[in-house]
């Protein structure tokens, strides 16, 4: 049975003041609390069998071989990829992204066509922008309607024989729309086009089996998934990580270098140069775990719960207006109230112990689109609670009071 | 009055609120009042950089001293920004140079003053000195 306050006390920061009243954190999207079982495992890490790995034929070594290599097992298990070597350790979703990118300047030609969402965090947008620079490709944006989802009809006209890549992500940071990418990647194959799908936001709330959805790449990062920062996951399909040449050089990820040539290590090394977050990739696996044990349905269910409640209780408030009103939606609120600025909202809310993210929270197209400077952003956890949310409630009705 | 006089007046107002809320609800009706800035200065070339929100500064100079003017589109900034431009306009640059600023701690916005926060007080108050400094070598 899901019993929050039992989960809470997995938390040890959730019991921490701030301004003097209990932390209320409602800035889940932007990276997600710890709990004590992560924790654990990185302390444990640092006290036990620290060593570098893959390298080392002493015992700590070959420990902390074993550990990192079950957490890739874990990872592997947990997003359903065919094969271990189809996944990547990097240090997140933006190393991810560009991973692939830089991949294709070498696979991409001339006037090559490449389709993003208008949805799209930043992190998935520059890098194709600094692909199409070097290779003359073309970048097309699937736009979307005021309810914040993409218009797939307008998809269907851009994808042509010329459309090479299609970059969607998968839950909307700014917004909370869940965007259809099983349909998506379906129709891109339909023209022979690859789709990276940025799965950074739903990670946290859904299990994306990457076979059933047939994605050729699938990048996450551990920090909004109750790991830590600084670590994240390229899932790609065999095929396609053969074809692209490694991102950096450097130890690791090399079979053989002479002076004359190097010949590359085989999957996954070949694109993990350099020692990389050893203890990072262990706690992700933990955190995993830690997700499994509560039930990603168990999860999805109550933070759907949280949404209804919270969704319901701020539009009572006077002047309040949400951006982003999909049916599918996770459980991200973005919210203005009318006539004022959202980080004067975000400075009061802080005053009174509770952590939103306030501003264009790298998606400035989106900020553009409803002609907003940004917006006040409230995302949930499995680990926040309803009380919570009426603390959010009347901070927000104080706000206004203050502030109107 | 002084730079430093000013500075010990704004410290006396707001020694008078028990709590955030009455500090905050004064900044808010300070940014209310704060005179507008002739549109015209509006420009994306006045706009300080490092803000989460936008502020617009705008600096004159009148018989050796400055007047600034300033707007916001938030309102606490503007409250913050009011708060500045009491104590820095028509004051001589040099002055405005080296003025202190710990008064800031002392009213009890400390918190502003981190580089990362994203109000930019420290980047308004490098621009307002910036102005000064540039003032100050065409008096020389
Ligand atoms: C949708 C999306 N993509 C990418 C990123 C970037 O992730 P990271 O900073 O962990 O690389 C984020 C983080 O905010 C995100 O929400």
């Amino acid at each position: 049975m899901f019993n929050v306050e039992t989960i809470r006390k997995d938390f040890p920061i959730l019991s921490r003041k701030v301004n003097g009243k209990p932390l209320v954190y409602f800035d889940n999207a932007a990276t997600s609390q710890t709990p004590q079982q992560v924790i654990d495992v990185i302390v444990d890490y640092y006290s036990n069998y620290n060593a570098n790995i893959h390298r080392g034929v002493h015992t700590l070594s070959q420990e902390a071989t074993d550990k990192y290599e079950q957490a890739r097992q874990k990872i592997q298990a947990h997003f359903n990829a065919k094969f271990i070597h189809e996944i990547i350790f990097t240090s997140g979703t933006t190393h991810s992204i560009n991973l692939v990118a830089n991949g294709f300047s070498s696979i991409l030609k001339k006037d090559d066509e490449i389709i993003v969402s208008a949805l799209e965090h930043h992190s998935n947008i520059v890098p194709w922008q600094m692909l199409c620079e070097r290779t003359g490709a073309i970048l097309k944006v699937i736009p979307m309607n005021l309810e914040g989802e993409l218009i797939l009809s307008e998809y269907d006209k851009l994808l042509s024989k010329n459309t090479k890549l299609v970059f969607v992500n998968h839950v909307s940071n700014a917004l909370g729309t869940i965007n259809p990418i099983k349909t998506i990647i379906e129709k891109a194959h339909h023209v022979g086009a690859a789709v990276l799908i940025d799965g950074a936001q739903a990670c946290p709330h859904i299990i994306p089996d990457v076979q059933a959805l047939d994605a050729d790449f699938y990048v996450a990062s551990a920090h909004k998934m109750c790991g830590p920062t600084g670590v994240g996951m390229l899932y790609g399909k065999e095929e396609w990580l053969n074809k692209l040449p490694p991102y950096q050089g450097g130890g690791e990820m090399i079979a053989e270098v002479t002076f004359e040539k190097t010949t590359y290590a085989d999957l996954p090394h070949k694109f993990e140069a350099g020692t990389p977050n050893i203890c990072g990739g262990i706690a992700f696996g933990a955190a995993i775990d830690y997700m499994n044990a509560i039930g990603f349905e168990t999860i999805a269910a109550y933070e759907h719960e949280l949404l209804a409640y919270a969704t319901e209780k701020l539009l009572e408030i006077d002047g309040l207006k949400i951006y982003g009103t999909s049916k599918q939606k996770a459980s991200v609120i973005s919210f203005n109230l009318e006539g004022i600025h959202p980080y004067d909202v975000g400075t009061i809310l802080d005053k009174m112990g509770i952590a939103v993210r306030t501003g264009h929270h790298c998606t400035q197209p989106i900020m553009d689109y409803f002609k907003i400077p940004g917006t006040v952003r409230a995302s949930f956890a499995f680990y926040n609670t309803k009380e919570e949310i009426d603390s959010l409630v009347t901070a927000v009705k104080k706000a206004n009071m203050m502030l109107a | 009055m002084t730079i430093e006089d000013i500075q010990n007046e704004i410290i006396d107002e707001f020694s008078m609120f028990e709590d955030w809320e009455e500090r905050y609800q004064y900044m808010i009706d300070l940014g209310k009042d704060l005179p507008l800035i002739d549109d015209q200065y509006k420009t994306d070339s006045n706009i300080i950089k490092g803000c989460q929100s936008k502020v617009w500064v705008h600096a004159e100079m009148n018989d050796d001293k400055i007047q600034f003017t300033a707007d916001s589109d938030a309102i606490i900034t503007k409250g913050i920004i009011a708060i500045l431009i009491r104590v820095f306009s028509n004051q001589h640059p040099k002055d405005i140079i080296d003025a202190d600023m710990d008064f800031i701690e002392k009213i009890g916005l400390k918190e502003h003053l981190s580089p990362t926060r994203a109000n930019g007080l420290v980047s308004m108050i490098k621009q307002l000195k910036m102005y000064a400094i540039a003032y100050q070598t065409q008096l020389k």
